[in-house]
């Protein structure tokens, strides 16, 4: 199976280990990967600011670049929910009919990582070996935009050695919101101290997510408060194999 | 004067959201009780809707209802007019605020009235009545037992069903005990209740004209329906001599029948109740029973442009259940004085900037991390958070035209960065220099602990991993050379190539 692999703006810039992660996981499950050299942007954080023609112009972007792609991954929920579910909208305000059939046609192809392994590639256990106590975060465009339901907990049943701390008040936000984070900085900080307090009480030694965005913010207040725990996208955890850690 | 009106809930002058939510941020114990408050609501929300099997089939219905009624919205409020105006009631139409207090004063005055019981009318926070009828000599009395706290403590509405959820037990001690003038009033719910009910029935029983809001209007019969529980609607709805309602055009609903969906609906998302404790439905004047003059005052007020957007007409569907805000995590920290409007949470949100045309409450549409609770709650499916993303790019495109945007740091940072995202080169340009400037900013620990500008925003609570080194796509494309590369030298040994000559 041949997939295309979107790595999102800020997972290139500020996560790359999560691409070098998924490149790892999906090449040892035999996808053949590939990688647009010209991408940058789905135009997530545009389009929800309200800068709208900013959106479409990497909307149509990203449209035309994936058009021929037999498989979109894309390690990132909320850019997912972001293409899904904004640019049919954004196309059809545009009035743009041949893109809209583009996309229409492109949109079943394009799917989030454990979207991918579980409803593409038909895995649960992808042969990952994690002995860590780890917590899941549920972003909040996995839970609600692209109902991931149970996906992330059947991948994360299978890792060996991986022990789920239950996360209480799963369902709420963290308070990253993209924009929202510095707009809105004081409110912000005060929905991650409330989410910071649930995730911690975990005693978990990770955080995962498959969000870098949430974790960015999940992480950057543990980092303030020196708080023992690490945060980490679970296509690291899911590209661990017990060969790395023992040697 | 204050004790009637409602004077930070003013949309015009109330501040932009993030100051306007300080003073609450600033208040743990405030901000424990507010989160307290709307769990206990809605864990017993959650609880009676989880027991209805058919909950996604009610929404779904609903919502559709809704939009009958608002697509043919002029049709069905002429039907209730008729219906309504054959049945003995009044029928008026109101524009805006202003004629809508006209109006009312109009009829009180025909009445002689000088004292106005009041129950179950947000919408007359919207067009600030208390205030304007003081003004005008007519003493306003609040009967909802929470309007009646706020009304005596000068306080005001926090949330669209529980208005009081801000203020402790201790504190209605306090104000009962000065206002009614009760010495050695214990703060015992029971004696609470017990001095209210006093206050009220003297009340009750001497005023002879009452205002009132609706829940919903039926156009088939023109009855008016209100919900509440505790009984001190019914008293003002029944007791008073002349009864005026004052109604949003959008409470319109086409048949008597979609009253089994909406209520079903109302009573579990709004209080975890099965049923609300008291229904009152009347329909225009019942001789010898109940008021023998009644009004209706249908109130536009900005309603009818938000009708021409698709996306936005959602908004009028609402409720007013209250869910959204009892499960927003925004709402939770702040509380509903911050939204600067009598219409708090998700559903201020995206109301209080249309009804003010988007002069005012600009900052409301960025009031959410767009998480989307408030949607997958909604009873009427109102998709809140697209809606959001609607008003803020309208509020873009107008600062698009505005001076400010050569000032505002965020707003030229997205434009560069639209330009930077348009070409791959330009974007790892711009990562190469990323890299470098805030090498400047970051600890030996790796991190950045502090950031100027809009960063500073970040860094007042959270630290920021510095840059990587290496960017996913250069990682990826030096893996390819070495592959390449790497490939070349399981070929045969070919005499001259590069690999060979190693």
């Amino acid at each position: 199976m041949r997939a295309s692999l979107f790595i999102t703006c800020y997972n290139d810039t500020l996560f790359p280990e999560t691409g070098r992660a998924v490149v790892r996981l999906l090449e040892r499950l035999g996808v053949e990967l590939e990688f647009h050299p010209g991408q940058t942007c789905c135009g997530q954080m545009h389009a929800n600011t309200g800068f709208r023609p900013e959106a479409f112009s990497q909307a149509r972007r990203f449209v035309q670049m994936y058009q021929d792609a037999e498989t979109v991954v894309i390690p990132s929920s909320s850019c997912v929910a972001m293409i899904r579910d904004q640019y049919p909208g954004l196309f059809e305000e545009l009035g743009d009919e041949k893109l809209r059939r583009q996309f229409a046609a492109l949109v079943p192809r394009i799917y989030e990582l454990s979207e991918f392994l579980i409803d593409k590639l038909g895995v649960e256990d992808v042969g990952a070996y994690f002995p860590h106590r780890v917590t899941y975060h549920a972003s909040c465009h996995g839970l609600r935009a692209l109902h991931l339901g149970d996906r992330p907990f059947r991948l994360l049943a299978k890792v060996g050695g991986l022990e789920l701390a239950p996360l209480e008040n799963l369902d709420r936000c963290c308070g990253f919101g993209g924009t929202f984070s510095v707009k809105n900085g004081d409110v912000s900080s005060a929905m991650l101290a409330t989410k910071l307090e649930d995730v911690l009480a975990t005693g978990a030694e990770y955080c995962t997510a498959l969000d870098n965005s949430c974790l960015m913010h999940l992480g950057g207040g543990m980092h303030r408060q020196y708080a023992p725990m690490k945060t980490i996208h679970m296509a690291q955890i899911l590209a661990s194999t017990q060969q790395e850690v023992h040697g | 004067m204050s004790s009637a009106g409602h004077p930070i809930l003013d949309p015009t002058l109330a501040p932009p959201f993030p100051v306007a939510a300080l003073p609450v941020l600033r208040n743990p114990q405030l901000r424990k009780n507010v989160a307290h408050a709307i769990d206990v609501i809605q864990a017993k929300r959650d609880r009676l809707v989880a027991e209805k099997t058919d909950w996604q089939a009610l929404r779904e219905a609903a919502s559709g209802i809704k939009d009958e009624a608002l697509e043919n919205l002029a049709a069905y409020l002429e039907q209730f007019e008729e219906r309504c105006t054959a049945a003995g009631g009044h029928v008026h139409w109101a524009g805006d605020a202003a004629e809508a207090r006209r109006i009312i004063l109009e009829i009180l005055r025909q009445e002689n009235a000088d004292e106005v019981i009041k129950i179950k009318t947000m919408t007359s926070a919207e067009i600030q009545l208390n205030p304007f009828l003081e003004a005008a000599g007519i003493r306003t009395y609040e009967t909802d037992l929470a309007e009646i706290i706020l009304q005596l403590g000068n306080g005001e509405p926090s949330h669209i069903v529980v208005p009081a959820l801000h203020v402790n037990r201790g504190q209605v001690r306090e104000i009962f005990a000065r206002s009614m003038g009760i010495e050695n009033l214990s703060d015992d719910p029971q004696a609470l209740t017990a001095a209210a009910r006093h206050y009220l029935r003297q009340k009750f029983l001497t005023v002879p004209t009452a205002i009132s809001g609706a829940n919903f209007l039926i156009a088939e019969t023109g009855a008016v329906v209100i919900v509440e529980s505790e009984g001190n609607g019914r008293m003002c709805l029944t007791l008073p001599r002349t009864l005026i309602t004052l109604a949003g055009i959008e409470k319109v609903l086409p048949r008597f029948a979609d009253l089994e969906v909406m209520l079903q609906l109302l009573a579990r998302s709004a209080t975890g109740e099965r049923m609300n404790p008291y229904t009152s439905l009347w329909t225009g004047v019942t001789p010898g029973d109940g008021p023998q003059n009644f009004h209706v005052v249908l109130l536009d007020n900005q309603r009818s442009p938000i009708l021409a957007r698709k996306t936005e007409r959602q908004t009028l569907r609402c409720i007013r259940c209250g869910a959204c805000m009892n499960t927003c995590p925004v709402y939770r920290q702040t509380g509903g004085h911050a939204y600067g409007s009598v219409y708090p949470g998700p559903i201020g949100a995206i109301l209080t900037p249309q009804l003010q045309q988007l002069q005012h409450a600009r900052s409301l549409p960025y009031a959410s991390s767009l998480c989307g609770a408030c949607y997958d709650v909604c009873p009427v499916k109102i998709n809140i958070p697209e809606i959001l993303i609607d008003l803020r790019a309208r509020v873009t495109d107008q600062e698009r035209e505005t001076a400010r945007k050569f000032s505002d740091p965020m707003y030229l940072g997205l434009r560069i960065a639209n330009w930077i995202f348009s070409r791959a080169r330009l974007f790892h340009l711009a990562q190469w220099t990323a890299r470098i400037v805030l090498r400047f900013f970051t600890r030996k620990d790796g991190w950045i602990h502090s950031l100027p500008s809009v960063g500073a925003k970040w860094t007042q609570t959270r630290d920021l991993r510095g840059l990587p080194r290496e960017t996913f796509h250069q990682w990826w494309s030096e893996r390819e050379r070495q592959r390449t590369r790497g490939q070349g030298g399981e070929r045969p040994k070919e005499p001259g190539t590069r690999e060979a000559a190693r």
